[in-house]
């Protein structure tokens, strides 16, 4: 310890200590910087904002908890809050369930599994309004190729972005198609599985899906966890999908921005995000968006430190065994 | 621990100086009419407008004759710049000269915020006659008495009917009351055997094209607000809007009508339905008739206004446009105040863009102008656009928050969710009311 760390001065030398900590704080300084121009500034200034009227032209004027009391009579801010509850949810098990199991084939699989890999991979780098245009092209009722399809069994098609029903699921599907960056790490946590766990299994005779689930899950399980924690945040930022697919459900692809158009199908596609958008931007009310900000921001950190403490809990349990 | 709290002020203390800069800085605005530029001033004009392709440069052309007057100045015309542009150019300094913007929903928050001068001044020094306006095109331009935007032609609505398509339903001239929309529209629906619409009359769905509330609600005598209050509920024009549409709807059936719905192409593209022949009748804007003869030739189609819920109202229209406006922070307000001048009252000018992109000329003289191309399907628009009937489009503080208000709360009584209008109207009431008294304007 002592050996890797010698450089620290002893005690009492301030002059060196204080060098010291300049050349730490010099070596830091490039993130450091980042960090607080990037993240620290506008948090802090967002908390701020959210306790002024502030219409983006004027300076804002400070109007006490107003924004966050108006939240309690917003009929709108209920449904998005909804809408993204619902997407944190189910796109949350649905992704990583889907990148598990695609991951999962494709490590079994033994050959073409690189043309294979990137097929899979792909979608994930198509621009987000292209892919959610082309999904919509795709499930388009009467005479869209799903329904065409669906048509030659005699079932019809649902009505997907035009149906409030069917239009999140549809959302969720999209985000399936391009979840390919979270299959390859998946993938590559699989991969990483040392085989002789494998072969331990199988000498205890332990068929294909008991080692899948007694040996590759526990051991992805860290990864897993991040994938989850990687696709809550992804839910509560849901953004470009959700504007683009309102859009051309309500048939104003083309005039895609339009507020009027926002939620589209009965506001089932309003997000939070895409209200604090429209608040912010569209109805120039950055005080009340920023005050939706930071109940985002709440959230999203709860969140996180709940499901970053399972993983801690988790791992702690597994290091220490039975007999810990 | 101290010192981390000692940090920790610091970090909000610098982020509460940075905020205030940041939130401070866009330029200022004067009520004082800025000096036109001299003859020999040489400068540059940065005009920031939506416009795209063939459009914008048709728009650029028509820019160009500014310098007819002004030779001296060179225009920057800088295209597909929306309202989120405008505002976060005002907001970084990075600001136009002249500022168009297409929508006339922002124009409450323009002016009140002074994101746009305040062009009384300029009028007022240059003695410009305002009435040479319509009335309506005053209104949708100026938010309680302050004008800070001008128009540069505008758009009106009125109704498309296909002549194929009510000729064969033995529908021998366009409706002009809502019993005669109705009927004309049921007689024109084709449904194949299994009940799915292959062609809709009249497609009552809220919110899908121009079937929207600011659009029809003129031709119902629909008010927005009394009292500075939203008046919906008690406005009988909204009552009879809605439940027209949804006995309309009701003939159709919610479901089978958003399948059919669903299936139909986006407004601006050429799968609208109107150019596939699946609608018999809709509302638009003259901009459509370019569309149509562009799109789709082999469509036979008439244009006449709106049917009304009153027949003395028949030849009520809404209106809208294109507004342009100073912006704060603007570096030659005096040269953008002669170029907004010129772009708005100019005759030839505003004649030649509106050949050119079919628009509604937003001048009384052009309109008369031998030069305006005026055809058959065109004309409807140029007399309503004459008429005291027109309408213009309701102006709040609160961008369309109103507007997304209204329609969606139409597609929930459509789809039969409301099982009470009167008290649903009354809380859309409310709730656009609430939204206006937290812009605090």
């Amino acid at each position: 310890m002592t050996a890797t760390l010698g450089a620290r001065p002893a005690p009492g030398k301030g002059r060196a200590r204080a060098r010291h900590r300049l050349a730490v704080l010099g070596f830091m300084a490039p993130a450091l910087i980042g960090f607080v121009l990037f993240f620290g500034y506008p948090l802090v200034a967002t908390v701020i904002f959210s306790f002024t009227k502030y219409d983006l032209i004027n300076p804002p004027e400070f109007n006490g908890l107003a924004n966050y009391e108006f939240m309690f009579k917003d009929p709108l801010l209920t449904k998005a809050i909804a809408n993204t509850l619902w997407f944190v949810v189910v796109l949350t098990i649905a992704r990583t369930v889907f990148a598990l199991g695609v991951a999962s084939v494709i490590a079994r699989l033994k050959s073409g599994v690189g043309l294979i890999r990137t097929l899979c991979y792909l979608p994930s780098l198509a621009p987000p309004v292209a892919a959610t245009l082309v999904f919509f092209m795709v499930l388009r009722p009467n005479g869209g190729p799903v329904d065409s399809v669906l048509g030659w069994f005699g079932v019809d098609s649902p009505l997907w972005f035009s149906d409030p029903a069917w239009a999140k699921p549809g959302i969720t599907a999209i985000m399936l198609w391009i979840s390919g960056d979270l299959m390859i790490i998946i993938l590559a946590a699989i991969l990483d599985v040392p085989q002789e766990q494998y072969e331990a299994a199988e000498l205890d005779g332990a068929g294909p899906i008991r080692r899948w689930w007694h040996v590759t899950l526990p051991t992805i399980s860290p990864v897993l966890l991040f994938g989850i924690v990687n696709s809550v945040i992804l839910a509560l930022q849901l953004f470009t999908q959700a504007v683009v697919a309102g859009s051309a459900g309500s048939g104003a692809a083309d005039a895609t921005g339009s507020t009027k158009y926002l939620g589209f199908p009965d506001n089932s596609t309003l997000t939070f995000p895409v209200y604090l958008y429209t608040q912010g931007f569209r109805y120039f009310d950055m005080g009340y968006a920023a005050a939706m900000a930071t109940v985002l921001f709440v959230i999203s950190f709860a969140v996180t430190i709940v499901l970053v403490q399972r993983m801690r809990k988790n791992s702690t349990a597994e290091e220490g065994g039975p007999g810990a | 621990m101290r010192k981390h709290t000692r940090a920790a002020l610091l970090c909000v203390a610098a982020a509460l100086t940075l905020t205030a800069c940041a939130a401070g800085k866009g330029g200022g605005a004067s009520s004082d009419a800025a000096a036109a530029p001299g003859k020999d001033d040489k400068l540059t004009l940065t005009v920031w407008s939506n416009y795209s392709d063939r459009e914008y440069e048709e728009v650029t052309k028509a820019l160009k004759t500014f310098n007819k007057k002004f030779p001296n100045i060179e225009i920057k015309h800088e295209g597909s710049q929306d309202d989120d542009k405008i505002t976060a150019g005002i907001r970084s300094g990075n600001t136009p000269d002249v500022a168009l913007s297409f929508t006339t929903d922002n124009i409450g928050q323009f002016c009140s915020s002074g994101a746009f001068q305040p062009l009384k001044a300029y009028i007022d020094r240059d003695k410009v006659d305002l009435n040479q306006l319509t009335p309506a095109v005053q209104q949708y331009t100026e938010y309680k008495g302050n004008r800070c935007a001008m128009p540069m032609l505008t758009d009106v609505y009125a109704m498309y009917y296909n002549k194929d398509l009510l000729s064969t339903a033995g529908v021998t001239t366009p409706p002009k009351t809502l019993d005669e929309l109705y009927d004309a529209a049921v007689k024109a629906t084709k449904k194949a055997p299994n009940g799915d619409i292959e062609v809709a009359g009249y497609l009552p769905t809220m919110g899908f094209y121009a079937n929207r509330p600011t659009i029809l609600a003129p031709t119902f005598g629909a008010e927005w607000e009394k009292d500075g209050k939203s008046a919906l509920a008690s406005s009988p024009g909204f009552t009879e809007m809605m439940t027209f549409q949804k006995k309309l709807v009701d003939f159709y059936g919610y479901d089978a009508l958003e399948r059919f719905r669903a299936g139909l192409g986006q407004e601006y593209s050429a799968d609208h339905a109107f150019h596939q022949g699946k609608i018999a009748i809709m509302v638009d804007g003259e901009y459509r008739t370019a569309f149509l003869k562009a799109q789709a030739p082999q469509i036979k189609f008439g244009t006449a206004p709106f049917p009304t819920w009153k027949p003395a109202d028949y030849g009520t229209a809404f209106t809208t446009g294109t507004i342009m406006g100073i912006p704060k922070g603007a570096k030659n307000p005096g040269a953008a105040w002669e170029l907004i001048k010129h772009l708005t009252f100019d005759t030839d000018t505003i004649v030649g863009l509106s050949n050119a992109i079919k628009n509604v000329p937003s001048t009384k003289a052009a309109m008369e102008s031998p030069q305006l191309e005026v055809d058959e399907q065109f004309k409807t628009f140029i007399d309503l656009a004459k008429s005291d009937k027109l309408k213009g489009n309701p102006v709040t503080p609160i961008g369309d928050a109103h507007i997304k208000a209204v329609t969606d709360f139409s597609v929930s009584y459509q789809s039969g969710k409301v099982p009470d209008l009167a008290a649903g109207l009354k809380e859309v009431d409310k709730n656009i009311d609430d939204q206006i008294a937290k812009s605090g304007k």
